[in-house]
C-alpha cells in the first residue's frame, strides 16, 4: 500500500491523533538529545514512546501499545533511569566534543542510508507468504484474543518452554552473582577448605619431607576406595574435624 | 505406554468447550525424554536448597548420570517405536519426534551420562561446590533436545537460547579465575548478538512465507516458486549465521578459542559436545528438510564456510602450544567435517554428519577430561611441554588421550576414521569434489597436531633430562607454592594433591593425622614413582573416560550399528 492511499483511507478524527502523537513523539525525541539533564533526557524519551503506543493504537494494535508502555517506558526507561543515578546525575558530559572522531558524519550518513532503505521498502512490493500483513488479520475477534489464542494454540509449547528460559535466567544469575566467600554454601566443610589452601607456604626441610610421605601414603589408601565411598568418608571426616 | 498415547492421536485436538478454544493435545510419551531432565534439574535444585547439609558433588553427579540415563532410555524406546510405527508430531505440530531427533536425543543423552563423571572430580578439585554445574548441563541438553525435535523456527530459537544461556554460565563458573569470567562475558555478548541476528532471520523468513512451522515453510515452498526472494534469502542467510556462531563455523568462531580456553576444561568439552549436538541438529533439519528448494541459494555459501572452517581450523590449530587452544581450533575443524554433510545434502550427507556429531561429542568431551586432569589445580598450565612424558607417569590416562587424539585425527580402528570417511565419501557423491579434497588436506595438517601430542607423551628424550636432577628438582620443588607442578618429572612425580581430594583421603583417619594432612596440603605432596598415577584421578573420571574409549573404539571396529542408526535416522525424517 503507498503512502498517499493510507492518507487517504484516514477519517478526521484518525488523522487528528496522528498529528498529536506525531508531534509528541518528535518533540519527545528533541527533547532526549537536546536536554543537558540526562534525567531530563530519559524522562523525554518515555513521551516519545508514549506517543508511538498512541500511534500502534491508531494501527489497531492494541497489544503492541500495552507492550510499549509496560516494557519500554515501564521497563527499560526505569533500567536507563538506574544507570544514570549509578553513575551519578551531575556528572557534566561534555556532549559536543565527538568521542569518536568523524562520529557525526557517519551518523548522518547511515541515518540518510537507513531513511533511503526505509524509503525503498516501503515503495517496492515483496513477493512474501500466503498472509497479509498489511491488512486486518483474518476472523473475527480483536487482536489481542488473537494473540492469546495462538500463545495457547499453535505457540503452546514455545510458550511452556519459556518457563524453563526463565529458570534459566535465575539459576544463571545466581551462579553468576554469588561471589565465591561470602558465606556460599559449600560442598565441604568451612574448616576443610581453611585448611587446605591452595596458595599455602611451601613445605620445606626434612620434617615435611616426612610429612609429604605421609600424606602420599594417606592418598594412596584414598585413591583405593571408591568415589562413593571416599565422598562418604569426606562427610564423615568433616563431621569428626568440626 | 508409548504405543498407547501414540493411538490415542498423533495429531489429536480436543475442544475445551468453556473457551472456545481447541487446546492441542500434548503427547506427553513423546516429550518424555526432554521432561525428565527439566523436572529432574528442578528436583535437583530443590533437593540442593531443602537439604540440611550441603551435598557431595558426587552425589549430584550420580542424580545427573541417573537422569540422562533415564532419559537415553526413554528416548531408545521412542526410537523403537518410531521405527515400528513412523514418526510423531505433537502439541500443533511443534514438536517432530522422529527419526533424526532421535538420534540426536540420544546423541544428548549420551553426552549427559559422561559429562558428570568427568566433572565431578576436577568440580572438587577446584572446589566448585553446589548442584550449579549439573543443573545448568541438564538445562542445556533439555535445551539441545528441543532443538533437534522442533519442527517451528520459535522453537528452534527457544531451544538454542535455553542451550546457549547455561554454557554462558558455565564459562564462567570458576569465580577464582579471571579467565573464566572473561570467557562468559565473551561468550554472552557474542552470543547474544548471534542470537538477535537469528531472530531476525527467523523475522524474514516468516515475514517471506507465512509461517513459522518448518513444515508448513516448506509445503509453502514446494507449492510456490518465489520469483522476487529477497527476504527469504535474506532470513536464510540470517539464520545460517546465527547457526555457524554456535557451531563455531569459520568466519563466526572468534569467539571459540578464548572461550574454550577460558572457561573451566569440563565445562569445555561440554560446550564443545553440546553446542554442535544442539547447533547441528537445528542446522540440518531448518536447511536439509524445510529448504531443500532453495538448495541451489545455500549451498554454495555452506560450501565456502565448510572450506573456511575445514582450513583455518586445521592450519591455526598447528601453531597453537596452549592444549586447549589447540583443542578448540581442532573443535572448529570438526565443525567443517559436519558441514561437508550439510553441503552434500543427501540423505547420505545427513548420515554422515549424524555419525560425526556423536562420535566427536564423546571423544571431545574425553579429551577434555584428560585436559582438566593434566593442567593441576588452578588450570593455568595447559601447554603442550606438559604432556612430555606423560606416557610413562600414566600409562592409562595417557593411552586414553592417545585413543581419542587418534579418533580426531581419523585414524583406522576408531569413530573418527568412519566418521570421516562418511562425510568426506558423501560429499564426493555429492559431486562436490574440491570439497572433499580441501577436507582431506585439512585431515592431514590436522593428523599432525594431533600425533604431536601423541608423540610427546610416549617419547623418552624430555623425561629422561629432569631424571637425573630430581634430587635438585624435589628441593627446588619442595619450596614452591603449591599449585606449581614442575613439567615431565620422572625421578620424582610432584603432584600438587587438590586440597579437597587430599582431605577426603585422610578423612576416616584420627583428628590428629587430619590436621597433619592439612599442614602438609598446603605445601606440595610428592608420590613415589612406583608407578602409582601421581594426577588425582577418581574412579568417577576413570569411568567416563572409559566409556568414551569404549565407545570410540567399538564403533571403530565394529561400526554397524552406529551407522544403520544413522542412516535410518535420516529415512526417518
Amino acid at each position: 500500500m503507498s503512502a498517499p492511499a493510507v492518507l487517504a483511507a484516514a477519517t478526521i478524527p484518525d488523522a487528528v491523533t496522528f498529528a498529536l502523537a506525531a508531534v509528541i513523539c518528535v518533540v519527545g525525541a528533541l527533547g532526549v538529545v537536546l536536554m543537558r539533564n540526562p534525567v531530563h533526557s530519559a524522562l523525554a524519551l518515555v513521551m516519545t514512546l508514549f506517543g508511538v503506543a498512541v500511534l500502534f493504537v491508531e494501527q489497531d494494535a492494541q497489544f503492541l501499545a500495552a507492550v510499549q508502555v509496560i516494557v519500554y517506558t515501564g521497563a527499560i526507561v526505569v533500567l536507563f533511569l538506574f544507570v544514570i543515578m549509578l553513575l551519578g546525575v551531575d556528572r557534566r558530559e561534555r556532549v559536543l566534543a565527538d568521542t569518536f572522531r568523524g562520529q557525526r558524519v557517519v551518523a548522518l550518513v547511515l541515518g540518510l542510508m537507513v531513511l533511503a532503505e526505509v524509503v525503498l521498502l516501503a515503495r517496492t512490493r515483496w513477493t512474501t507468504g500466503a498472509h497479509s500483513v498489511a491488512g486486518p488479520l483474518d476472523g473475527p475477534g480483536s487482536n489481542v484474543a488473537k494473540l492469546g489464542r495462538s500463545i495457547f494454540t499453535t505457540y503452546l509449547i514455545p510458550f511452556e518452554v519459556t518457563s524453563a528460559l526463565l529458570v534459566v535466567a535465575v539459576v544463571g544469575a545466581v551462579v553468576l552473582a554469588r561471589r565465591p566467600g561470602l558465606g556460599e554454601p559449600s560442598g565441604e566443610a568451612p574448616d576443610e577448605a581453611d585448611g587446605a589452601s591452595p596458595v599455602g607456604p611451601g613445605a620445606s626441610g626434612p620434617g615435611a619431607e616426612a610429612a609429604d610421605a605421609e600424606a602420599a601414603d594417606a592418598a594412596g589408601a584414598g585413591t583405593a576406595e571408591s568415589t562413593a565411598g571416599a565422598g562418604a568418608a569426606a562427610g564423615a571426616g568433616a563431621a569428626v574435624t568440626r | 505406554m508409548i504405543g498407547s498415547a501414540h493411538l490415542a492421536g498423533v495429531v489429536g485436538a480436543r475442544l475445551v468447550a468453556a473457551s472456545g478454544i481447541t487446546i492441542p493435545h500434548i503427547d506427553y510419551t513423546a516429550i518424555l525424554p526432554e521432561l525428565i531432565l527439566l523436572g529432574g534439574m528442578l528436583l535437583l535444585l530443590a533437593a540442593a536448597a531443602l537439604s540440611p547439609r550441603p551435598l557431595p558433588t558426587e552425589a549430584y553427579a550420580t542424580a545427573t548420570v541417573g537422569l540422562a540415563t533415564a532419559s537415553l532410555v526413554t528416548s531408545l524406546v521412542l526410537w523403537r517405536d518410531v521405527t515400528d510405527r513412523g514418526p510423531l508430531t505433537t502439541v500443533a505440530h511443534s514438536i517432530d519426534v522422529d527419526g533424526f531427533a532421535l538420534f540426536f536425543l540420544v546423541t544428548i543423552s549420551c553426552i549427559l551420562v559422561v559429562a558428570p563423571m568427568l566433572g565431578a572430580g576436577y568440580l572438587r578439585r577446584e572446589r566448585i561446590s553446589g548442584p550449579e554445574y549439573y543443573v545448568l548441563a541438564l538445562i542445556s541438553g533439555s535445551g539441545a533436545m528441543f532443538m533437534a525435535s522442533a519442527n517451528d523456527l520459535v522453537l528452534v530459537f527457544l531451544g538454542l537460547e535455553i542451550l546457549s544461556i547455561p554454557l554462558y554460565v558455565l564459562a564462567g563458573l570458576d569465580h577464582r579465575r579471571e579467565a573464566s569470567g572473561e570467557a562468559a562475558m565473551k561468550y554472552f555478548v557474542l552470543g547474544a548478538f548471534s542470537s538477535a541476528i537469528f531472530v531476525y532471520g527467523i523475522a524474514l523468513t516468516y515475514g517471506a512465507t507465512g509461517s513459522t512451522n518448518l513444515a508448513e515453510i516448506g509445503a509453502f515452498l514446494a507449492r510456490n516458486v518465489v520469483t522476487s526472494d529477497g527476504v527469504l534469502i535474506g532470513g536464510l542467510g540470517l539464520l545460517l549465521v546465527g547457526f555457524a556462531f554456535k557451531v563455531a563455523a569459520v568466519p563466526f568462531h572468534m569467539w571459540t578459542p578464548d572461550v574454550y580456553q577460558g572457561a573451566p576444561t569440563p565445562a569445555t568439552g561440554f560446550m564443545a559436545a553440546m553446542a554442535k549436538a544442539g547447533g547441528f541438529a537445528a542446522l540440518l533439519r531448518v536447511f536439509v528438510s524445510t529448504f531443500p528448494s532453495l538448495r541451489s541459494s545455500w549451498q554454495p555459501v555452506v560450501f565456502v564456510l565448510a572450506a573456511l572452517t575445514l582450513l583455518v581450523g586445521a592450519v591455526v590449530a598447528v601453531v597453537q602450544s596452549d592444549v586447549k587452544r589447540m583443542l578448540s581450533y581442532s573443535s572448529i575443524n570438526h565443525a567443517g567435517f559436519v558441514l561437508l554433510g550439510l553441503q552434500a545434502a543427501t540423505a547420505r550427507g545427513v548420515a554422515g554428519s549424524l555419525y560425526y556429531v556423536f562420535t566427536y561429542g564423546l571423544v571431545v568431551l574425553g579429551s577434555f577430561a584428560v585436559v582438566s586432569l593434566v593442567g593441576g589445580s588452578g588450570e593455568d598450565r595447559h601447554d603442550l611441554a606438559r604432556f612430555r612424558g606423560l606416557g610413562r607417569r600414566q600409562p592409562v590416562i595417557a593411552t586414553a588421550f592417545a585413543v581419542l587424539l587418534l579418533a580426531q585425527a581419523g585414524a583406522p580402528f576408531t569413530t573418527g576414521f568412519f566418521a570421516k570417511l562418511y562425510v568426506v565419501e558423501a560429499a564426493a557423491a555429492a559431486h562436490s569434489y574440491l570439497l572433499a579434497a580441501i577436507a582431506m588436506g585439512s585431515a592431514a595438517i590436522a593428523a599432525f597436531f594431533y600425533l604431536r601430542v601423541v608423540f610427546l607423551m610416549f617419547s623418552d628424550a624430555g623425561a629422561a633430562a629432569p631424571a637425573g636432577e630430581g634430587a635438585t628438582a624435589r628441593a627446588v620443588e619442595a619450596a614452591r607454592p603449591a599449585g606449581i607442578e614442575p613439567a615431565g618429572a620422572a625421578g620424582g612425580s610432584w603432584v600438587p594433591e587438590p586440597s579437597g581430594a587430599v582431605a577426603t583421603m585422610v578423612a576416616p583417619v584420627t583428628r590428629s593425622a587430619a590436621a597433619d594432612a592439612r599442614s602438609v596440603s598446603s605445601g606440595v605432596v610428592a608420590l613415589d614413582v612406583s608407578g602409582e598415577p601421581p594426577v588425582a584421578t577418581s574412579p568417577w573420571i576413570l569411568a567416563g573416560l572409559g566409556i568414551c574409549v569404549a565407545v570410540t573404539v567399538v564403533f571403530g571396529v565394529w561400526p554397524q550399528p552406529l551407522v544403520e542408526f544413522a542412516h535410518q535416522a535420516t529415512l526417518l525424517f
